[in-house]
């Protein structure tokens, strides 16, 4: 296994479990579960211990590891410098060596399965892919300054599909120019490369550097912070290099040529850092300029924030693996719970992932009258003035 | 055994209860060098009733029950020697009362550290409370029921001296209260009642599972720094403390000894943390702690480190990563020390067994001490890495801790947290009648004893 | 091992004692008292100067003949056995920065800039300003001039040759480079003032930063934005052994349009940032002396407070922060101007 050098390094203090102000837990998996093993630390020493024929790699191990949603909060609290950087490698090497000896939870396996097959995790044909953009007049990508890259969610799931709609309705409005594909593309990988399925991860991420390639991409923006990760980060290992940005990056300095109007409320809004801008991206800013330029609106933070932020449980594939449901301990009722103590009416996101998850989660809590979950291009556009 | 999982399975819901082989194989141990022992299953209760139930059953099939925190005590006390449950407290951890009056807090038997102190921070920043030098994630319970110290403990004495009463759930199932909780609504203090929280400090879970616990808060200041004093003499250091302690200004003072960095090597070092609410007041305690050893200065055997603010920010950190990454000095992520809780006037002594002992069994080591109270004792610390992943590594290091204890027992120290060989020496040791006491103790708490079997027990 | 360069006749027929008379920090009832002390001094024998100095080299500065009294008062607290600090003190430090002989061999190309002991700070080397620039730093390459303040002319002598043989071998001498630049000007100080007093020979040539700086902003002129502020300066203790450096300064604040706000405490009657006081366990004076420049930095209505000596702004950044005014290394200000 790779890295398996370093397990025995790990002490195990714990330090991977919180976030730097302690406040509460801040790893989803052990958040939900409870049980030490569950923990980056845990991990780390079952791994070794498995490769020490110690334990053997069960069903329930097998749940332990893709419990991981690669949010990073491990490698960023982490003691030891000397390793910490490694941490998430460690975990996704783990995960495909179970991967390799055949031990894989069901979920996962129909994950993997439905991506293979379809270029999605929804099994759905990729020619439905643009449907989201259906009315409202956006150009297939031809000679425009920008790609707006649309992710699994984004593209197939009714939330996800408001989301792209909201989101590529304020790129028009900003004027940016840009274009979207035809359904030539397919999943960005991401959570597949977390997952540690790495020769599917090259093989998705090679069609889409083909279909980038043919059409001549040089820029693009992304609905997903999680495609902004694999392209941005390891899409140009395997030779696609190009700029990109995750759509608040590129409204955050564009916010100048929006015209906003007041709304006659003060909306309190809190914001939740979606994983792959912040911890893996080090945005903690690009989101919080657009929600503290808008005319009346002020921003409160949780407890946890941008490297601290508490993941909404839905990366590593736990989106549509679902291996993270854990009742009232499910990470993203936990963090429903924590937008809901800051007094906020609007709970913030910026990734359709979170936005799904959270508003789920924020109704089973049986916060839907306090807590509203919305995309920050959704705030946005209630604040823009037409034309 | 399917039987008592399905009953604890009802008591704290499916979620909670694992007899897999992966928990089992990971709460056979800790960070330590003592050898597995492996439970039967781990439970995770979530509030006193749960963990009174679990008792109870406990008692009815006799299966032992281990509690356990943060489980980084690294001398192995939380390993189930006899088999049957460990009891992880961490789900309880609520934070319940914070009286800013009377300072104090009191909080679940599964409350961290971490929690507290960012509790603190966020509602009652004029308040705090000890921590020790343990990661965030370690137990106020577990720690105060080792007898922990900290970084208020000149101060307040060990974390066991700033217990003000707590709620434990005894090895029978009966919820007892000690302090003036159990008489009163609030929790400020042990006394003027007989003193039952000695029932269960110091007893490595033998006596019951503590669910609740009161505990003194101090006032936060606005300012706060830090002199590190040195000299070269360990023969100076029980004068330079006492000096420094009869001043009452300092919240910690923490002697370090280290071969790591090179230019430690030989050094005796003394942190020592003060804070105030004024500017002129950390002036003016600055003047006092440095006029107490002026004589050093003036004999230019001994001063203050010249330190600017940036540099001094890491040592201030409370609690510090730095001390968890003395795991990494032989790149294989373990240590162990030999806490031995001695007299102030054993330094020297204490400091040449040390070098002796780690030169001996060749291991990489560190030295220090947590002075308590005005100079009235100190835990003077010896801490021996080692590889994980090399079996003799850890031997010798295992070599070397057995030795420290036996040097600290010899020159009348107590190993503090003893581990099982540990505790044996203690018991050798011991006045005859005081352990046919905590026997009798045993005996009449615990019947059928389920209560962390194999430890303060004559092997 | 060389004697410092120094020649007792001039002193013999100073008439002034400006070495002794402009002392911040020791009175003298008069000239001849001064003249008694100094005297002595060059005997060899006791005086009082050698307790009470504060180890801040402005006397090398204020010699006009350029007689070296601060390199000869060291030696002679050292010879005596005077040490301003107390034992263990020294004695860690100088383990703590010795020599640890981890220097590795590796190609430069100018501009080489010395970082000194200061590897925290390799960030600030980057930018236009210093465009290709290759950074050495580490103990193994430091100047060793901080033993001035604690009677170690001894280590000095002993460290700087093998320092220089360091820079050379390991550095410039492969990659055929002959200048370095010094971006602390303890390192300037050293190789320009301190070897040729010790008779220590250096093979190559230093540049200060001032000189690269003022050199760079020529070249990158279309670039600047003037800052238009006030900054007060906090001229360090090492600036006293190359004094001419001080005014290319000026020129580099007119440059980048910072005004250098008249303080009392600048240029000839800099005052020491109270760091070595503390190491010399005086802490109150070192409380003094900090306060004397904050207020002075208050009174003149600066907005910034820039450093030379990275130490200087250890010891009195945060203070400066705390009371308004925003500390920040000269180079760093030179940097915002270019709208870095």
């Amino acid at each position: 296994m790779k890295h398996e050098e370093i397990l025995h390094r790990c002490f195990r203090c714990g330090y991977c479990k919180l976030p730097s102000n302690y406040t509460d837990i801040n790893c989803p998996a052990y958040q939900a579960f409870r049980f030490e093993t569950y923990s980056p630390g845990g991990r780390m020493w079952l791994l070794r211990a498995w490769l020490n024929d110690e334990i053997t790699n069960s069903k329930r191990f097998a749940e332990i590891m893709f419990s991981c949603s690669a949010c990073g909060n491990c490698v960023e609290q982490c003691a030891f410098p000397k390793f910490k950087e490694l941490l998430l490698e460690v975990f996704t090497a783990g995960k495909e060596a179970f991967l390799d000896a055949g031990q894989v939870p069901a979920p996962v396996r129909d994950y993997l399965t439905k991506i293979q097959l379809h270029g999605n995790p929804y099994g759905k044909p990729g020619k439905k892919r643009p449907e989201w953009a259906a009315d409202l007049g956006i150009e297939p990508f031809s000679d425009q300054e920008y790609l707006f890259f649309v992710d699994d969610v984004g593209a197939y799931d009714t939330r996800g599909q408001e989301i792209a709609r909201s989101v590529a309705g304020i790129l028009q409005q900003a004027g940016i120019s840009f274009g979207i594909l035809s359904g030539e593309e397919v999943s960005d990988g991401n959570d597949v490369l977390a997952i540690g399925e790495t020769p599917l991860f090259e093989e998705l991420a090679r069609k889409n550097i083909d279909v980038f390639n043919q059409k001549g991409v040089k820029k693009i923006i992304t609905l997903s912070p999680h495609s902004l990760h694999a392209l941005k980060n390891h899409y140009p290992g395997l030779g696609g290099n190009y700029q990109v940005s995750h759509y608040t990056q590129l409204l955050a300095f564009s916010m100048g040529k929006l015209k906003l109007r007041e709304k006659g409320t003060k909306p309190c809004i809190t914001f939740h850092d979606p994983c792959y801008l912040g911890r893996h991206n080090w945005d903690y800013q690009s989101p919080r300029m657009i929600l503290k330029a808008l005319p009346g609106a002020s921003v409160v933070e949780m407890d946890r924030n941008q490297k601290n932020a508490f993941c909404c449980g839905g990366g590593g594939g736990n989106f549509f693996t679902d291996i993270l449901s854990a009742e009232e301990d499910s990470p993203g009722r936990v963090r429903a719970r924590e937008a809901a103590r800051t007094g906020a009416e609007l709970l913030a996101v910026a990734c359709p992932m979170c936005a799904v998850m959270l508003e789920d989660a924020a109704k089973v809590e049986g916060l839907e009258n306090r807590l509203q979950v919305r995309e920050v291009s959704e705030i946005m556009a209630e604040y823009l003035v037409d034309g | 055994m399917k039987e008592l999982i399905d009953r604890l399975k009802k008591i704290v819901g499916e979620r909670f209860v694992s007899a897999e082989s992966e928990e089992r194989y990971l709460y056979s141990m800790d960070m330590g060098t003592m050898p597995p022992s492996v439970p039967d299953l781990v439970v995770m209760p979530g509030s006193t009733e749960e963990v009174s139930k679990i008792i109870r059953l406990a008692n009815e099939y006799k299966v032992p029950v281990v509690p356990m925190g943060g489980g980084l005590v690294l001398s192995g006390l939380t390993r189930a020697l006899k088999g049957g449950m460990i009891l992880d407290m961490k789900r309880m951890n609520r934070i319940t009362e914070v009286n800013p009056k009377s300072r104090y807090a009191v909080v679940e038997g599964g409350t961290s550290e971490g929690m507290l102190q960012a509790y603190l921070k966020k509602h009652h920043p004029e308040l705090k409370h000890s921590l020790p030098d343990a990661p965030p994630i370690a137990t106020l319970a577990g720690n105060v029921c080792i007898h922990g110290s900290g970084h208020l403990s000149v101060l307040g004495g060990y974390h066991s001296d700033m217990l003000n009463g707590m709620e434990v759930v005894l090895p029978t199932g009966e919820v007892v209260r000690t302090g003036s909780c159990s008489v009163s609504s609030d929790w400020f203090g042990k006394a003027p009642l007989p003193d039952l929280s000695g029932l269960f400090m110091g007893w490595a879970g033998t006596t019951g599972v503590v669910t609740r616990l009161g505990i003194k808060l101090y006032p936060n200041y606005r300012y706060s720094d830090l002199l590190i004093f040195v000299c070269e003499d360990a023969e100076d250091m029980p004068d330079v403390i006492s000096r420094l302690t009869s001043t009452q200004v300092a919240e910690d003072m923490t002697p370090w000894m280290t071969p790591i960095p090179e230019w430690a090597k030989g050094f005796m070092h003394i942190n020592i943390a003060y804070g105030a609410h004024s500017k002129e007041e950390l002036t003016f305690k600055r003047n006092l702690l440095q006029m107490s050893v002026k004589e050093y200065k003036d004999k230019k055997i001994g001063g203050f480190l010249p330190m600017p603010p940036p540099q001094k920010a890491r040592y201030m950190q409370i609690p510090t990563p730095d001390l968890v990454r003395f795991a990494d000095v032989r790149k294989g992520g373990g240590f162990e020390y030999v806490g031995a809780i001695m007299a102030i006037e054993h330094f020297a002594e204490a400091y040449r067994a040390g070098v002796e002992i780690a030169e001996r069994n060749d291991v990489s080591y560190s030295m220090g001490a947590r002075v308590v109270g005005a100079g009235h004792s100190m835990m003077f610390f010896y801490a021996y890495a080692f590889n994980r992943a090399d079996k003799e590594d850890m031997a010798r290091a295992q070599r070397a801790l057995e030795e420290t204890n036996a040097a600290a027992l010899e020159m009348g120290g107590i190993p503090w947290k003893a581990e099982l060989p540990a505790q044996q020496q203690i018991i050798e040791k011991m006045a005859p009648d005081t352990f046919a006491l905590m026997n009798r103790i045993r005996e009449t708490l615990d019947p059928n004893h389920i209560m962390n079997p194999g430890n303060w027990e004559r092997t | 091992m060389e004697e410092i360069k120094f020649d007792p006749e001039i002193c013999n027929q100073c008439e002034t004692v400006d070495c002794l008379m402009k002392c911040q920090y020791i009175d003298f009832a008069d000239v001849a008292e001064a003249k008694t002390e100094k005297l002595k001094i060059n005997a060899g024998e006791h005086s009082r100067v050698l307790d009470e100095c504060l180890t801040c080299y402005a006397c090398q500065e204020y010699c006009p003949y350029d007689n070296n009294p601060f390199y000869l008062l060291v030696e002679r607290q050292e010879q005596l056995g005077l040490l301003p600090a107390p034992t263990p003190i020294v004695t860690e430090q100088l383990k703590m920065m010795g020599p640890k002989g981890r220097i590795q061999n590796e190609a430069v190309s100018p501009p080489v800039v010395n970082m000194c002991a200061f590897p925290m700070l390799t960030g600030c080397v980057r930018g236009k300003l210093f465009e290709g620039a290759s950074v050495i730093v580490g103990t193994d390459i430091f100047c060793n001039i901080m033993w001035l303040h604690f009677a170690k002319n001894s280590t000095i002598k002993e460290r700087v040759p093998q320092m220089i043989d360091n820079i050379m071998n390991y550095y410039l001498k492969d990659s055929g480079v002959e200048e370095m630049i010094c971006f602390h000007d303890e390192c300037y100080g050293t190789y320009t003032s301190v070897a040729p007093a010790y008779g220590i020979e250096v093979p190559f040539k230093p540049v200060h930063l001032f000189d690269y700086i003022n050199h760079r902003l020529d070249e990158l002129a279309d670039l600047i934005t003037p800052l238009n502020v006030k900054i007060a300066y906090q001229r360090p203790c090492s600036n006293r052994l190359i004094p001419q450096t001080d005014l290319v300064l000026d020129e580099i604040l007119k440059k980048i349009g910072a005004e250098r706000v008249p303080r009392t405490y600048d240029r000839e009657t800099a005052l020491c940032c109270g760091g070595v006081p503390r190491a010399h366990q005086r802490d109150n004076l070192a409380d003094e002396l900090v306060e004397k420049n904050i207020n002075d930095m208050l009174d003149v209505g600066a907005t910034y407070c820039i450093f030379n000596c990275p130490f200087c702004m250890a010891t009195l950044g945060q203070e400066v922060a705390e009371n308004g005014i925003m500390p920040i290394l000269i180079s760093d200000l030179v940097q915002m101007a270019l709208g870095e």
